[in-house]
């Protein structure tokens, strides 16, 4: 074998094409939505069932780890939204050149984590 | 051609699949938006204005609506990802099974909520 060919295990050199990298976490967060239906609708059903459920789901809510767990499942929906609608105005035919692509893929990896983040400050600080 | 069919696949037919996911996305981006509208709208949401929310038939069936949207969204998708990932066919049909059982219980699991719900006690 010839010891002289270029090896890369550098991860952080590795370069994937952000389209690749936007379309593979489009993929994961729907997996992990996937899992998470029935935490949604537990939490559904004691919202509904009636005022003292309610109440009870109200103050875990406000406990550290379950607004961790509601922050991420939220964090994954809001990705997998708006990598979504960017499928959807794909589909129809817009940004659909290389070029377009990569803006495409910046756009909307830039509203999710501005939604993200405010989803955090509506937890968190207001 | 007619004859390749896929008896796994949600409804045998790709293109079939392609716009189920489609129009279920669509369904599901209009009710998560309405719910958001909502929140925004009350702000310190109360389990009055919830469970009246909820009460309401028109958002009942809107929201029977969106989780069978969901279940044939969740199918579809996972249904996409399994192919893609677990070759034997077992085990694909192993797991296929077990997250159609599953889905079919959160269906009837949703549509039990929204039967359930007390109302506000004056
Ligand atoms: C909350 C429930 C949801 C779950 C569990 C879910 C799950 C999934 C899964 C597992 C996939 C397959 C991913 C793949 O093939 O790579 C998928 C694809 C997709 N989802 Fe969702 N999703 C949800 C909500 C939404 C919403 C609200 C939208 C609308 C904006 C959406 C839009 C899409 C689109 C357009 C695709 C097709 C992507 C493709 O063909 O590659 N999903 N979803």
């Amino acid at each position: 074998m010839n010891k002289k060919r270029p090896v890369n295990l550098d991860l952080m050199t590795v370069r994937f094409p952000i389209t690749a990298i936007t379309s593979i976490l489009h993929r994961i967060s729907g997996v992990i939505l996937f899992f998470c239906i029935p935490i949604l609708l537990y939490f559904l059903s004691c919202s509904l069932s009636d005022q003292i459920s309610y109440d009870a789901i109200s103050a875990v809510f406000e406990s550290f780890p379950i607004k961790l767990l509601n922050f991420l499942i939220l964090s994954a929906l809001i990705y997998h939204f708006v990598a979504g609608i960017r499928h959807l105005i794909m589909d129809v035919g817009i940004g659909e050149t290389k070029m377009g692509g990569k803006l495409g893929a910046k756009v909307m990896l830039f509203m999710s984590i501005l939604l993200i983040v405010i989803l955090g400050v509506w937890l968190w600080v207001l | 051609m007619g004859s390749v069919r896929n008896i796994t696949s949600y409804s045998g037919n790709g293109l079939r699949d392609w716009l189920v996911q489609r129009v279920s996305a669509i369904i599901l981006a209009v009710y998560i938006l309405t719910l958001v509208a909502f929140m925004i709208c009350h702000q310190n949401l109360t389990y009055g204005d919830w469970s009246t929310l909820f009460s309401n038939l028109f958002f009942k069936i809107f929201t029977v609506i969106a989780l069978f949207s969901l279940i044939l969204h969740a199918w579809v998708g996972i249904w996409t990802v399994l192919t893609d990932y677990v070759k034997p066919t077992w085990l694909r049909g192993l797991i296929e099974i077990a997250v159609i059982i599953s889905l079919i219980g959160y269906f009837i699991w949703g549509v039990e909520i929204l039967w359930n719900i007390q109302g506000v006690l004056f």
